[in-house]
């Protein structure tokens, strides 16, 4: 699903250059579940970024579902990100002045879906995540756990290749963060392919496969057995 | 232009304009005042137009009135000082001479010009009143509205010497009793008795008379006060395609050489051109006119801008709003069209409501003005002028709306996530 060869990332801080990312060689095959793990200026979400095709690669290879993603610009990024990927953000990133309902539909708007359709579809989403009744809300009326539910709806609601998340627990309380992975892990299940940064061992325990990086380079990369987030709920 | 019907284009647009309402509608103000003041400025403009056309309507445009003073200049054997008295025999080698003259109406009087008031009396009232000689002519220059089962008066009234009188409304308010029907009464002017033949409404705007002027044929006034061929003025209207200028020098020139005066004597004579007076005042109502139309599109230029403005500001607050809707998939495209479409709807709704509130003000005056005395008729903006207006502004709500519309796509999803 993802291949990943060599890839080199350096940010220019005035005269100094930093180097970010020092040589990823990294696959990821389809319905994996996939923990990012690393202290802060590991660079994992610099690698989440070229993922995302949110960031460009400096040096390597990057594939992607079969396609090679190269020379992108920003209208091919933007069709890429809306077939290929769904983002899940620590701050949830909803737009403060849509309902639940709109939110989730967003994504499906921008494939051109028609009004009915979009509505239909975000509302099965927003049953998945279990939040049918909120479709009215404002996100200012939804918990942080439900705000985090209602934008995993909407980055499953394209049904992309790839799911994206960054931190997704990251401003959540524990008990929260286990619902919303348990919700991860039941998506999943369902044979979606899901990448998941975080510097928190047990979320990453609740992966299927957790990945080590250090200074830009992967340190360890190892399968684990899964524990099961419904455990805590 | 598929972008510009799709429906969903505009539900996406109705939906952020109607969620940021305090914004939109400070956003707004600035272009609904701009073209309001565009439309009620010009809308004035034009009622005053209007109303000069309304005023200058009851008298003939291009007319003068000539008449005669008294030498400066001594010339042929006369002495300087010589009284220039105009005469009848005048009015045909006016006429003859001078091609462009279309009607000439020569007219004496009491009561104006240094000469008594004439007490005129009807059984227990009386009142001093102004009395004119003069031809049916002159309602062709100066038109004379008379009220219901009366008439001006006509050519028999002249060839008999009638002693028949057109009396004013006010003339009729004080010698009459009210709802009293003056035609065909009898009135006292000096010690002879005239019959009463009509009333003559007061003209609104510009009149040579007052509403309390008598007028009886012009043979009559010579024979009861003994003035021969004299002449008091003449009123001459010339073609509607003739420049009155040149007319008034013409007239002035032959009556010096028929009255044998110094062609270089500008005090024998005297005369007041009407068509000068009303070109200087219709250049006054054009250059109002030209002048709110620039008043009125900087003031909508100023308004396009403010929109422009706010829209950069609320480009910067919805940065991560943007960046959201690229990581979703929103192509750089996408996000210019929805800024720019926000700029152009914002812009022409506001225009549209400010072209309705003009229009409401502008009948709002027209209604208010409408039984005062005061040259101001039916107040419209030309439709050509409302349209060009609402063009300007789409126009210029798409070019500023560029500014933000850039500003949004050169900032990069993943700095705009990143903004906290």
């Amino acid at each position: 699903m993802i291949e990943i060869k060599d890839l080199h990332k350096s940010y220019k801080m005035g005269s100094n250059s930093l180097h970010v990312l020092k040589g990823i060689n990294f696959s990821v095959e389809e319905g994996e579940l996939v923990a990012i793990m690393g202290s802060s200026g590991s660079g994992k979400s610099t690698l989440l970024n070229i993922l995302g095709m949110l960031d460009e690669l400096d040096e390597g290879s990057y594939t992607l579902d079969g396609v090679p993603i190269v020379n992108l610009n920003e209208t091919k990024a933007a069709n890429y990100r809306n077939k290929f990927l769904g983002f899940v953000f620590q701050s949830f990133n909803l737009i403060n002045y849509k309902t639940a309902m709109e939110n989730v539909a967003l994504p499906l708007y921008y494939q051109r879906m028609p009004r009915k359709e979009r509505e239909e579809k975000s509302l099965k989403y927003l049953d998945q995540v279990g939040l049918k009744e909120w479709a009215t809300h404002l996100p200012s009326e939804l918990s942080g756990g439900q705000k985090q539910r209602v934008a995993i709806a909407r980055a499953m609601a394209a049904e992309p290749k790839v799911l994206l998340a960054d931190e997704p627990t990251g401003a959540l309380d524990s008990k929260t963060s286990y619902e919303v992975m348990d919700l991860i892990q039941k998506i999943n299940d369902q044979g979606n392919t899901i990448l998941i940064v975080t510097h928190e061992p047990d979320i990453a325990n609740m992966c299927k496969r957790i990945v080590h990086l250090k200074d830009g380079i992967i340190l360890e990369d190892k399968k684990v057995k899964q524990v099961r987030a419904a455990a805590y709920v | 232009m598929r972008f510009i019907f799709d429906r969903n284009t505009w539900q996406e647009i109705f939906g952020s304009i109607s969620k940021n309402r305090t914004r939109t509608i400070i956003t707004m103000i600035g272009v609904l005042w701009g073209i309001f003041v565009y439309i009620g400025l010009s809308g004035a403009a034009k009622g005053m137009d209007n109303g000069f056309d309304k005023v200058f309507k009851t008298v003939s445009m291009n007319s003068m009135f000539v008449w005669g003073q008294s030498t400066s200049m001594p010339y042929g054997g006369y002495k300087t000082g010589r009284q220039m008295q105009l005469k009848l025999d005048n009015v045909t080698d006016l006429q003859n001479r001078i091609p462009e003259i279309q009607y000439i109406a020569p007219r004496i009087d009491m009561g104006e010009f240094g000469t008594e008031p004439v007490y005129t009396v009807r059984g227990q009232k009386s009142g001093t009143y102004t009395v004119n000689g003069d031809y049916p002519v002159y309602t062709k220059i100066a038109t004379k509205k008379i009220f219901d089962g009366g008439r001006f008066i006509n050519d028999e009234d002249i060839e008999q010497a009638r002693k028949v009188c057109v009396i004013g409304e006010r003339n009729l308010q004080e010698l009459f009793e009210k709802d009293e029907d003056p035609i065909g009464q009898y009135i006292r002017i000096g010690s002879v008795y005239f019959q009463v033949i009509g009333v003559h409404k007061l003209a609104q705007g510009v009149s040579f008379d007052n509403d309390s002027a008598i007028f009886i044929p012009f043979t009559t006034f010579r024979k009861l006060y003994n003035t021969g061929e004299n002449v008091g003025y003449l009123c001459i209207a010339a073609y509607d395609d003739a420049d009155v200028v040149q007319v008034e020098k013409d007239v002035k020139m032959l009556l010096k050489n028929i009255h044998r005066v110094d062609p270089e004597d500008e005090r024998a004579f005297g005369s007041f051109n009407l068509g000068e007076a009303f070109s200087k005042i219709m250049g006054f109502a054009q250059g109002l006119t030209f002048l709110s139309l620039i008043v009125g599109i900087a003031t909508i230029l100023a308004g396009v801008i403010g929109i422009g403005n706010i829209l950069l500001i609320s480009v910067k607050e919805r940065t991560k709003e943007l960046g959201v809707r690229r990581a979703l998939g929103a192509t750089p495209a996408e996000v210019r069209n929805q800024i720019i479409l926000e700029s152009v709807f914002l812009t022409v709704l506001s225009g549209i409501i400010g072209i309705i509130l003009g229009a409401g003000v502008l009948a709002l005056i027209n209604n208010l003005t409408k039984d005062i005395d005061f040259p101001y008729t039916n107040p419209t903006v030309p439709i050509p002028y409302v349209l060009g207006a609402l063009l300007i502004m789409v126009v210029l709500g798409t070019l500023i709306g560029l500014i933000p519309a850039q500003r949004a796509v050169s900032i990069k999803p993943i700095d705009a996530l990143r903004e906290e």
